[in-house]
């Protein structure tokens, strides 16, 4: 395979996208754990 | 069933890979672009799967109007995100792709500027979920989600006969296509959608146990005698 | 109990008295549009030969730019009064009330483009090699493409946060095809091409939308 910029540009910016959609996932799954942690503790108040 | 899922993120990564390996090395040299052309394999497959997971919100959002499902509204909002992250790849490769083939950045081709449309559609959805307020959302998201999808069919209707009007370059070519072509962009749609259907599965499942959260932190503030309801 | 048109008129002849009366929403808005008008056309200054060409999305542009003014007022007097919620518990259909406020706007709506297009007219140096009651055709048919959208997603984005501009953000992708045979038809007709495919393209457009939105506009109202 010949290296053309453009190729790997495309390739590398769709796992980029997907990768950054992931990683909103992945923060919001964390600060959803750390509250229901919260909820869990006796007479916590959120 | 918890257990399944590292199972087939590692299988689908394998797949991953190995149609990555078949799009960059095993694939065929187009003759005309070159190796550019290997952009058609992840930018195709891209469509395919943004357009099915709309249409996966098209069938969630009518289910919810029918039903009033709380699940089928969950898949309604995954469908939708999803959907718009791989259709912003599209957006992105074919640009990429026109640039060294046509020396333009943007055409209005049929399958770029339909996408495009699509794509404003869709994120208009996502604002939409984002600012009502939260009893309304779901009804609200699925009565747009309907109209969004009465509109695709005058979508192409338009921008076809605008395009035969004002004909433009088309990206990635039509007629008929080399069979090894094909079995690898079959492999990669396949690829991209196991991974697709894992995405919207860690999605769907932080979704709903978001929601379950915001309820217990609902009853725990009604049910505070320090609280503010007396 | 009163037929659903007889609601309609009622609803719509009600709307029209307070509009008149208030008329500060009918003076701010014909200011608009003149504004609209005058902004376009230091902005694009084209010979007469051009002008042709570009008149028909600049005219359309400027007429959704007035149309979005004119929408977010729409149910802002409602919103004031809590009338909705009378509306939502009176046994009155939901289909006569939205086809009211449709109505309201579509008669508010055209006479803003009525005061805007002569002065484009006057300021681009339009003659139209084409019919004008094409060009009215189309002027209908486009108006209403925008309105009855335009007023389902007012009521949509009621209750919204950043409802002003809500509206617009939900209109406007949903309202390419229809901008596209409007601009394209207004072109066409204007330059003596035919632009007949355009023009039932915008009527199949009003038809199908037009059915939906009313179908669905109960659901809406009583969402939550």
């Amino acid at each position: 395979m010949s290296g053309n910029p453009y190729l790997y540009a495309a390739y590398a910016v769709t796992w980029i996208i997907h990768i950054a959609y992931l990683a909103t996932i992945v923060r919001r799954y964390a600060r959803l754990q750390r509250e229901i942690e919260e909820l869990k503790k006796p007479g916590g108040r959120s | 069933m918890k257990r399944a899922f590292p199972i087939l993120g590692v299988l689908t990564a394998i797949l991953l890979s190995y149609a990555l390996y078949q799009a960059l090395v095993a694939a065929p040299t187009e003759q005309t672009m070159g190796d550019v052309q290997r952009i058609f394999y992840y930018h195709v497959p891209s469509a395919w799967t943004a357009f099915i997971l709309f249409f996966v919100n098209f069938g969630a959002s009518v289910f919810y109007l029918i039903k009033r499902n709380a699940a089928a509204d969950i898949v309604a909002l995954v469908s939708a995100e999803v959907g718009v992250v791989f259709c912003t790849v599209v957006l992105v490769t074919g640009p990429i792709w026109a640039r060294p083939v046509w020396g333009i950045w943007w055409t209005w081709d049929m399958r770029l500027t339909s996408t495009l449309v699509l794509w404003l559609i869709y994120v208009s959805y996502l604002f939409l979920r984002r600012f009502s307020s939260s009893g309304q959302t779901p009804i609200l998201a699925a009565a747009l989600s309907v109209l969004g999808a009465l509109c695709v069919p005058f979508v192409y209707l338009s921008i076809r006969f605008f395009r035969t009007q004002h004909p433009q370059p088309v990206i990635g070519g039509g007629g008929s296509i080399d069979p090894r072509m094909l079995h690898v962009l079959l492999v990669n749609w396949l690829a991209f959608s196991c991974f697709a259907f894992l995405v919207c599965w860690s999605r769907y499942r932080l979704e709903s146990l978001q929601r379950d959260v915001d309820q217990a932190h609902a009853l725990e503030s009604l049910l505070d005698p320090r609280g503010s309801l007396r | 109990m009163t037929p659903p048109a007889g609601i309609t008129r009622a609803t719509l002849v009600k709307d029209m008295r307070l509009e008149w009366r208030s008329k500060d929403a009918i003076n701010s808005m014909l200011f608009f549009s003149l504004l609209v008008v005058v902004v376009f056309s230091f902005s694009f200054d084209p010979s007469a030969e051009e002008s042709r060409q570009i008149a028909g999305g600049l005219i359309w542009v400027a007429f959704l730019f007035a149309a979005v003014v004119a929408l977010n007022q729409t149910w802002a007097r409602e919103i004031r009064n809590q009338v909705l919620d009378a509306y939502r518990v009176s046994p009155a259909p939901a289909n006569s009330l939205f086809l009211a406020k449709t109505l309201g706007n579509f008669i508010f709506v055209s006479v803003l483009e009525a005061l805007m297009t002569p002065l484009f007219i006057a300021f681009y140096r339009l003659r139209s090699l084409g019919p004008m009651w094409q060009l009215l055709l189309v002027a209908v048919l486009g108006t209403w493409a925008l309105v009855v959208n335009g007023t389902f997603f007012a009521a949509m984005s009621l209750r919204t946060r950043s409802r002003e501009i809500m509206l617009p953000l939900l209109l406007f992708p949903i309202s390419i095809p229809a901008i596209l045979a409007m601009v394209q038809s207004t072109t066409a007709i204007l330059n003596g091409e035919g632009a007949h495919f355009w023009i039932v393209l915008l009527a199949t457009y009003d038809l199908v939308f037009t059915t939906v939105c009313l179908r669905l506009f109960e659901t809406v109202l009583n969402a939550e």
